[in-house]
This record gives C-alpha cells, structure tokens and sequence, in this order.
C-alpha cells in the first residue's frame, strides 16, 4: 500500500474528516486520540496488513510515516 | 498440541439464573460524562448487563440455576455422582464452593466435588474434565456449575473494565449415552501473559493488606483502581486474541476434519462486541450462526458460552447439532471445543 492511501486509510479509521493528515504528524497528539482510537488502529492494522503488535512496541510509534512503515516492512 | 476427544457422553440439559438488576450502561454515568460512557458503549456492545446484590454469590446463581435444572429435567439428586463448580469468584478461600453446593443442593457424600478456577475459557475445559471422567461407567450423572460475579472484581472507576463485565451462573447436566457422536477440544495456556488481566493483591504472592484496599489513580487517563481490583490492559488482550484464537480454531477444525461452515452454531466467549465481530470478520464466519448476548448480559466470564445457549437457542436445538465453542481470557488460556447436541433441553433463564 502507498503511504498516501495509508494516510487516506487511517484518516477513515481515526474519523478524521475536516483536514489533511500528513506524514510527519504526531498521531497521537490529534483531538481524535484517544484509548478507544488506539483499539481501533490496531484492529485496522491486523484486519488489512495481519500485523499483530502489542502495546509495548506500539508506544515507540510515533509518526503517521511511523505508523506507515511498519505495514510495509 | 493438545486435543482430547470423546464419544458417548454429552450435555442433556443446561440452565442459567441471572440478578434481577439491570445496569443500562449508558445510564451508568456517576463517575464519567455520558458522552465519553455512549463512546465506550458504542464500541464495545454492551448495552445492559446484570448485578448481583452484596450479599449474593456465584454459588447462589449457580444453586437457583441446578434447582430448576433438577426440576425440569425430574433429575434424581441421588444419582449425581459428580459436580464441578467452576468460578473466579467463589464463596470462600476454603473450603471449594463446590462441597458447599453438594450439601446445599441436597446430593449425596458420595458425590465427587471440585473446583476449577481458570477464567473466560474454563466451561471448556471444565467439560473436557467431566467428559473425560464421565468416560468411566462407575459414574451415573454429572453436574457443571459455573458461575461467576464479575461486578465484584472490577472498579467501576476504570474506564477499561467498568462497563464490560455481569454477573450469571449456569448448570448443565452430563450423561453418559450412545446418542453422542465425537466431541473433540482443543486447550491452551500462555503464563507469559499473566499480566495482561489480573488481580495483583489479596492472594499469597501479595497478601492483602491496608495499602492494596486504597484506590489509587493509575494511569495518564485518570482510571482509579485498588491492588485488589482486577485490571485488563484491553489492547494486548485483543492483539494476543486476534494472533491466538483464529489459529486454534483453524488447527482445532483440521484435527477433527470439519468444515467451518458445517456447524449449526458457533458460540464464542462473549468478551465484546468489538473482538467478536473482529475475530468473526477474520474467520470468515456466517454471522448468522453466531448468537450473541453481550449487549444485554455483557461479559459474564466463563458463563458467557453457555449462558447464550440457554438464552438464544431455546427452542433451536431438537435433534441433532454440531456447536463450536471458542473461548478465551486470563491467564491467558484459550480453547475451542466441537461437540454435537441432541434434543438439548433448555430451561426458561431464572431471575435471582
């Protein structure tokens, strides 16, 4: 998958509909954040890529770009 | 790989009783805002569920659910030979729950009785146990209780668990007979994992003592707990059910040469809606034969598979029918059973 359609992905997952989401965000800086948000990308990254990652490896995460390679490995 | 099958034993008859007292959680709202509760309820299904009161135990369901089992089933007491009580939440630390139902629900001393306590997937392997001590013709019939009061391990100040987990207890009713085809389980554990759903304090590792009664905040989302509280860390549990469970039942399906599709039902642990739907979507499962209780008992433990059987498939289950049961939880322990009904009998759920 290319990182824009990963970017156009994750904005459908985190809800994110009233701007762009670039490559260099904090995701985790973003008003939509939250516990429930987290569950939800996990979800996403196992349903598309079968990538299973736990909360440990995940909080070294911290870029959208962060977030891309790891799906492309 | 551990797969154990049995032929010639099955359960004839199951029961449920759950507390009269409906928690509607997007009512549940003393300790959050109600928009950020309908969020969590939202995404994890579970609209009601069902609260003992203080004074009232697992073994008080599982006793209201054996007497009408007893009752509908014109069981004799006096050929009970075995009963297993399964719990996390038993009456006492001694003695087993178990001996104080064998004399409660009037059964003889010659009855054999023990307690299992392993979590989310212990009806599976609690009848994986009876079947297999069933496979001894010296043993009549056999009672599995199962119950659990959820409400009382968890702080409903912990965002995390405080709108999951009821409170339920079944019975079921073992007997050995010709009628049963193969049932085949699958069992596993991961004690690597022991901290991913856990009660720290008040056992012997860390007696319990003043300081792991006090509710502290633990964490950057201000969740408040006490050491004696259970806790789940939700995300891992669900990466580690997502990496563990769709594997089981894959290898469970091979061993026994089934086709996914060949089941009349297929009965999962009902921990929430969101892994659920997920491992389901996984599978490639028709959701059809998927009944579901969450949203209105929520997560009752290792009540929840047996639980929904008795409410969503009265009525459903004359004849013959093929079930996959699939359960997972702390510890972490998971299992997948297949096992075929015949003319099960289910009772009306009673109120407690």
């Amino acid at each position: 998958m290319k990182l824009s359609e990963f970017i156009e992905k994750l904005s459908e997952v985190l809800e994110i509909e009233d701007r762009e989401i670039n490559p260099t965000d904090i995701f985790r800086d973003y008003d939509e954040w939250d516990s429930l948000a987290y569950l939800s990308v996990i979800a996403y990254l196992d349903e598309e890529f079968d990538i299973q990652i736990e909360e440990a490896e995940f909080k070294k995460l911290i870029t959208v770009e962060d977030l891309y390679n790891i799906t492309v490995k | 790989m551990s797969y154990l099958t049995f032929t010639g034993v099955g359960i004839t008859a199951l029961s449920a009783a759950v507390p009269k007292r409906v928690i509607k959680n997007y009512e549940y709202t003393e300790f959050f805002p109600a928009d950020e509760v309908k969020e969590v309820v939202d995404k994890i299904g579970v609209f009601e569920r069902r609260f003992v009161d203080e004074e009232t135990c697992s073994s008080d369901l599982c006793y209201a659910a054996a007497e009408k089992l007893i009752l509908d089933n014109k069981v004799d007491r006096s050929e009970i030979d075995l009963l297993v009580f399964i719990s996390q939440t038993p009456d006492y630390r001694m003695p087993a729950t178990s001996v104080i139902l064998q004399h409660r629900l009037g059964l003889p001393n010659t009855t054999i009785a023990f307690d299992i306590n392993l979590g989310c997937s212990a009806f599976i392997y609690g009848m994986s146990i009876v079947y297999s001590m069933m496979q001894n013709s010296g043993l009549r019939n056999a009672l599995i209780l199962d119950g659990e009061t959820r409400s009382k391990v968890y702080s409903a100040k912990d965002r995390r668990t405080a709108f999951i987990f009821g409170d339920a207890g079944v019975a079921a009713l073992v007997e050995r007979n010709k009628k049963f085809g193969e049932s085949v389980f699958s069992m596993n554990s991961d004690g690597s994992r022991e901290n991913l759903i856990k009660i720290n304090a008040g056992g012997y590792r860390n007696p319990s003592t003043p300081e792991t009664l006090k509710e502290k905040v633990v964490d950057e989302y201000g969740n408040i707990r006490s050491e004696e509280h259970g806790y789940m860390n939700g995300g891992d549990v669900f990466t580690f059910v997502n990496r563990e469970v769709p594997l089981d039942i894959k290898n469970t399906l091979n061993y026994a040469k089934k086709d996914k599709d060949s089941f009349d039902y297929i009965i999962f642990h009902q921990a929430n809606n969101f892994i659920n739907s997920h491992v389901a979507r996984k599978l490639k499962l028709d959701i059809n034969k998927i009944p579901s209780t969450i949203e209105k008992y929520g997560n009752t433990s290792s009540v929840s598979v047996p639980l929904t059987i008795v409410s969503e498939l009265k009525n459903k289950m004359a004849g013959d029918k093929s079930l996959m049961l699939s359960a997972f939880g702390v510890g972490m322990t998971w299992a997948t059973a297949i096992v075929p009904f015949v003319d099960l009998n289910i009772s009306d759920i009673v109120e407690v």
